[in-house]
Formats: C-alpha cells, sequence, structure tokens
C-alpha cells in the first residue's frame, strides 16, 4: 500500500515538475520572441541581423538610433518594470493570502507614484533620488494601510478597503500638484496617472535592475518560507518558519520592487494584480509563483506597451491597456470568487 | 427621538449653510468687504471686491445645489442598497457620467449644454445598474466590499477609456480633463439654470422616496409583507440618485465622497428615520462642499484647490473610519 502511494505523490511530483519547467520555458521563450519583436519592429522594420549588429555595438546608419536610443532602452524598462510589479504583486498576494491584496488595488502603486510626482515637481530630485524617495514613500504608505486596517488582526477585506480610500487621497494629490506643474504637458501627466514606459533612457532602467537584483533577489531567498506562511501562521511556526522576520523581508522587498519600478514607468496598472493569478494557472500551483509572476509581468507590459503603441488607432501609454485589460479580470473575480457553489 | 430635537437640528444646520455660503461670498484669492458684497447683491460692479463677488455669487450657489444633491443622492443609495460604503463617487457612477460625456463629445458631437446633461444622466444611470449587478452576483448580494470592488474596477476601466477616447483628440483633451477634477470654479448662472430642472425633479422624486426607503430598510420580505411595491420603490429611489449625481456631476465633474460622508453624518444626528435623513442630508451635503470649496480658496493661496480634492482629502479618511468601525463582512 505505501509504496504504492509513495510512488503515485513520487510520479505527481515529477508531474509538477515537468509542467513547470515547461511552462517557466514557454514564457521564457515567449517573453524573448516579444523583445526581438519590439526591437526590430515599430515604425518601420528593421531586419534582425541589424538589430543584432547594433546590440554587438556595431554602428548601423538609421538602425543605430531607432533600435539602440529608442526601442532597446523601452523594451528594457518594460521588461524590467514589469518583472518588479509581477513579483511584487505575487509576493504581496501570497503573504496576505488573497488574490485582491495587490499593492496596485491597495494604494501602494500610487504612493510611490505621488512620490515620484512631489519629488520631481517639488523638490527637484531626479535619478536615483527619486526611487530612494518613492521606496521610503510607498514603505510609508503600506505601513499605514496596514496600521489602519489593524483591528486585532489584519482582515483581508479590511485591508483592501482602507487601502482603496487611501489610494483615492493619493490619486487626488497627484491630480493637485501635477495641475500645479508649469506646463505639464498630457503625456508627461499620463505617465504618473497610469504608467508609460515613453521616451524611456538607458538610465532609468539602472534602478529597477538594482531593485529587481536586490529585492528580487531578497524574495526569492524567502520564496520557501513565503509558501510555507500560506498554510496559516500556526504550521508555518510548527514547521521552524521564522514567521515575523520572513513578513518584513517579504513587505520591504515587495513595496521595493514596485516602489523603484514606479519611480521610472508610473504606476502601470493591474500588472501587479494580474501576474501571480495568470501564472499560477499556467504552472497549476507548483512551487513558487515569484519567478513565474515575474515572466508574466514583463510579457504583459512589454506586449501591452506594443498594442498601445502600434496596433490601436493611437498612441497610449501601456497603463492604459493594462488597465482596459486588468478591470474586467477583477470584475470577473468578484463574480467568480463570490459565484454559486464555490466558497 | 422626538421631533423637537430634531426640529432644532434643522434650524441650526439651516443656519450654518447660511454662513457659510456667506463665507464662501466674501472669502476668496480677495477677501471682500460686506458692504461690496451687498453693493453687488444690488448689481454694483463698480469696485474690484464687488466683481469678486459677482463671480463668486454662482459659485456659491451651485456648490450649495450640487452638495444638496450628492449629500441626498447618496443617502438614497445607501438606503436603496443597505450598504453603508453605497456612494456615487464609489460606485463609479461619476466616471460613468465622465465617460459618457467624453464619448457624446468626441463621437457624437455634442455641444449643446442640454445635451451635456442628457448624456451624463445617462452615462450614470447605466453604470450604476452596471456596477450594481455586478456587486450583487453570487453568494451574499451586494456586500460593502464587493460593492466598493465592482465601483473601483470600474471606474479604473471607465477612465481609462475616457483617456483611450480624449488622447487623441488635442482639442476637447484639456476641457475634459480640467473637467474631470471636479469643481464649481468655473460656475456660470447659465450652468445653473440648466441643470436646475434636473435638479428639483430628482429632488422632489428623492424626498419623496423617503418613507419607501423606510420600508425597504426592514429587508425586502417585510417591506412587500406590508404591502410595499419593492421593486417599483428601488426604481424610483435609485432614478431620483441617478438623476441627482448625473446632473451635478454635468455641471461640477465627478466629485467623490460627500455622498458618502453626508448620510452617515445625518443618522448620527437624526437616527435612522428617512424621512429626515433625506432633508438633513441635502443641508449637510450643501453645507459641505460650500465649506470644501471656501477651504480650498484658502490653503492653496494664491491659487486654489479644486473642490473635487478637497472632498476626496476630507472624505477619504472619513471612509477609512467607517471601513473600521463598521464590521465589514469577510471575503
Amino acid at each position: 500500500m505505501t509504496t504504492i502511494a509513495l510512488s503515485a505523490v513520487r510520479a505527481d511530483r515529477r508531474a509538477r515538475r515537468i509542467r513547470r519547467t515547461t511552462v517557466l520555458g514557454f514564457l521564457s521563450a515567449v517573453l524573448l520572441a516579444l523583445f526581438a519583436f519590439a526591437l526590430s519592429s515599430g515604425q518601420s522594420f528593421t531586419p534582425p541581423l541589424q538589430v543584432l549588429r547594433v546590440l554587438m555595438g556595431e554602428e548601423v546608419p538609421g538602425a543605430s538610433f531607432t533600435v539602440g536610443q529608442l526601442r532597446l532602452p523601452r523594451a528594457v524598462l518594460a521588461v524590467l518594470a514589469g518583472m518588479s510589479f509581477g513579483m511584487g504583486g505575487a509576493a504581496f498576494q501570497t503573504m496576505l493570502r488573497n488574490p485582491l491584496a495587490s499593492p496596485d488595488i491597495i494604494g501602494i502603486n500610487l504612493g510611490a507614484s505621488a512620490a515620484a510626482v512631489f519629488g520631481i515637481v517639488v523638490l527637484g530630485l531626479d535619478g536615483a533620488g527619486v526611487s530612494v524617495f518613492a521606496i521610503v514613500a510607498g514603505l510609508g504608505v503600506a505601513l499605514t494601510i496596514f496600521g489602519l486596517s489593524w483591528r486585532g488582526g489584519i482582515s483581508g477585506t479590511r485591508l483592501i478597503l482602507v487601502g482603496i480610500g487611501v489610494a483615492a487621497m493619493l490619486e487626488s494629490f497627484i491630480s493637485y500638484v501635477l495641475s500645479q506643474a508649469p506646463a505639464w504637458d498630457m503625456q508627461e501627466a499620463m505617465r504618473w496617472m497610469s504608467g508609460s514606459v515613453n521616451a524611456a533612457q538607458m538610465d532609468q532602467a539602472l534602478p529597477v535592475l538594482a531593485a529587481l537584483v536586490i529585492f528580487g533577489g531578497a524574495l526569492l531567498v524567502r520564496a520557501k518560507d513565503l509558501e510555507v506562511l500560506t498554510l496559516g501562521d500556526d504550521m508555518a511556526a510548527a514547521l521552524g518558519t521564522p514567521i515575523t522576520r520572513t513578513r518584513i523581508v517579504v513587505m520591504i522587498a515587495s513595496v521595493g520592487l514596485i516602489a523603484v519600478a514606479t519611480a521610472a514607468t508610473g504606476p502601470i496598472l493591474f500588472v501587479a494584480f494580474l501576474s501571480a493569478p495568470i501564472a499560477v494557472r499556467l504552472t497549476g500551483h507548483s512551487g513558487s509563483s515569484l519567478i513565474p509572476a515575474g515572466l508574466v509581468g514583463a510579457t504583459l507590459v512589454l506586449a501591452g506597451d506594443h498594442v498601445g503603441q502600434f496596433l490601436l488607432p493611437a498612441r497610449y501609454p501601456v497603463g492604459v491597456v493594462t488597465a482596459a485589460l486588468g478591470a474586467p479580470y477583477l470584475i470577473y473575480l468578484i463574480i467568480r470568487t463570490h459565484g454559486g457553489g464555490r466558497a | 427621538m422626538t421631533s423637537a430635537p430634531r426640529l432644532l437640528w434643522l434650524i441650526g444646520v439651516f443656519g450654518l449653510l447660511i454662513f457659510l455660503a456667506l463665507l464662501s461670498i466674501r472669502i476668496g484669492t480677495r477677501a471682500v468687504s460686506l458692504g461690496d458684497v451687498f453693493a453687488a447683491l444690488q448689481g454694483q460692479v463698480d469696485s474690484i471686491g464687488q466683481a469678486a463677488v459677482a463671480t463668486r455669487l454662482p459659485r456659491t450657489l451651485l456648490a450649495v445645489l450640487a452638495g444638496a444633491a450628492l449629500g441626498l443622492s447618496g443617502a438614497v443609495m445607501q438606503g436603496v442598497t443597505r450598504n453603508p460604503l453605497a456612494e456615487p463617487g464609489l460606485l463609479g457612477v461619476n466616471t460613468g457620467a465622465s465617460l459618457a460625456i467624453a464619448i457624446g463629445v468626441a463621437w457624437f458631437g455634442i455641444v449643446s449644454a442640454q445635451a451635456f446633461v442628457w448624456t451624463a444622466i445617462l452615462g450614470a444611470g447605466a453604470t450604476a445598474v452596471f456596477v450594481y449587478a455586478i456587486g450583487s452576483l453570487g453568494r451574499g448580494g451586494a456586500t460593502p466590499l464587493k460593492l466598493t470592488l465592482a465601483g473601483v474596477a470600474t471606474s479604473i476601466a471607465f477612465t481609462s477609456l475616457v483617456i483611450a477616447i480624449v488622447l487623441p483628440r488635442a482639442d476637447i483633451a484639456g476641457g475634459i480633463r480640467s473637467w474631470q477634477i471636479g469643481g464649481v470654479g468655473g460656475a456660470t448662472f447659465d450652468t445653473i439654470r440648466l441643470v436646475l430642472p434636473f435638479l428639483i425633479a430628482g429632488f422632489v422624486m428623492a424626498l419623496l422616496s423617503a418613507r419607501k426607503l423606510n420600508a425597504l430598510a426592514m429587508g425586502d420580505e417585510l417591506a412587500a409583507g406590508l404591502g410595499e411595491r419593492v421593486a417599483l420603490a428601488r426604481g424610483v429611489s435609485a432614478l431620483a440618485a441617478i438623476v441627482l449625481c448625473g446632473a451635478t456631476t454635468a455641471a461640477c465633474g465627478p466629485i467623490g465622497f460627500v455622498g458618502l460622508v453626508v448620510p452617515h453624518l445625518c443618522r448620527l444626528l437624526v437616527g435612522v428615520d428617512h424621512r429626515w435623513i433625506l432633508p438633513f442630508s441635502a443641508l449637510i451635503g450643501a453645507g459641505l462642499l460650500t465649506a470644501a470649496d471656501v477651504l480650498g480658496r484658502i490653503v492653496a493661496r494664491p491659487s486654489e484647490l479644486e473642490v473635487g480634492i478637497v472632498t476626496a482629502f476630507l472624505g477619504a479618511p472619513f471612509f477609512i473610519w467607517i471601513v473600521r468601525r463598521q464590521r465589514v463582512r469577510e471575503l
């Protein structure tokens, strides 16, 4: 009996591992293909060979500018920011055990966005200063939301509703600061209200890359403990998981990821919210969702940016595209989670 | 509670509203003397002060009317849905009006102000039905969380649709964007004259629905048992709420949280009887929006804060307070 049961478990594990590897390979391939596509296509088409030569550092007339200066920074920023949003969102949703407890729904994206706008317009910060300011503000907003929803414990419902309230204030604050800014045009305003990788520069991507290495790395180190937390605190403690330390690390790291990415691109809405559920659907609950969610996030932002730029009658920032995709999913989730037979 | 203290409250609140309205006429980027106020009220526009009063009069009147409409609209919505978080802003109804207006301006070339108001009311109505339908699907009906989330999701989706419509149209982008922040700064008597019939119709319908809302508060079955036609009662009251917030949004842009805060304050003051809650909501809503508008002119001198921003800053903490106080049902 036991041997049969054991081998069934082993077979199941193997099947999961195979599925996970396949999905990760598939996602990486899709992302790579999209990245190559984003570099070679645009207003005009650049043959892949020329793209490669530009990437190798050769000076190619025409292509060097469009590919090297315009498309590459934009695609790189889209991938890095999308990964950050995806991983940060997955960490939050796992830690709080609620798919709705995503940074972009409870207002943490907007907190970082408000800080970035305030830092740039009022304090005159730029570069890394904006990122640091956004992290501090993002953590402040996260702590405020947690503090305000604490009543002898955190209830997911209260946390989300409090977050919605805080987000409303932050949104007003952003639109006020922007309305006071001198000659701030619509495009620039859109960046801070809904997120965009327009006019990306390579040096914008650097802080995001650094955040991915530091905070993303920290999350991956804690990935096992994070998974154990989903079993409930008692179980996690019994298994010897350092609960409080894990929570603190996960919170700082995921807010850091979200904040730095937001400081570079604005709050690209619903990427953090959508990535993990999509990733889990694909991998079927096999292992941590952090890496698959990061890949899904990068794919969403890169593809969304291309759709916004070229496939619609006018050019739209990526945040508008992701918001139009994410909102119906949120509505679907509201209906399904509470639908008929399902608890 | 007997009627006497409520009547006293009513008089007190009314007095406060008059005081706030006078304040709104006197205070601004430039404070105006009482003498100038009275001179301007008699039609003089000789000094700068008197000219300021001439622009502040319609502004104050619109703030009073819009505040009353939003407060009343919120009170009716909370009554109809029996949900303490129901409110035009949170339910996305305002954004629905915005989207309808953006579509109307960009694709159907609506220019007449009359068409503007009708479009806003239609958009508000369609959105209210949509959000409420989503929120009430599934187990447990329209819980506060589901309704709020449905409203937020709809708001975000509609906002991005508005952007998608407006962004390629530089000619209308600026106008729609400034209208979207929500304010009464650009008010004229013409705007007011235009929305007034809608507001009056909404006020009358809302106030007449008080008894029906009391019946609905007892639960659908009991209300039906008492001979109330539940669906009709709901429909009429909801229509009143929609007309009120649609017309207000057409005139001022989306203004959030007034409809949330005011009915709660009223229940603290006068209890749960809608025959008292509704008139109080109108008066306190008027007072709140007028005060918020004055506040916006004071804190940001020499420029000013749009009233929609002020109400978000006053209202969101209140919203959080309600969320903390209520035992909001778990997901």
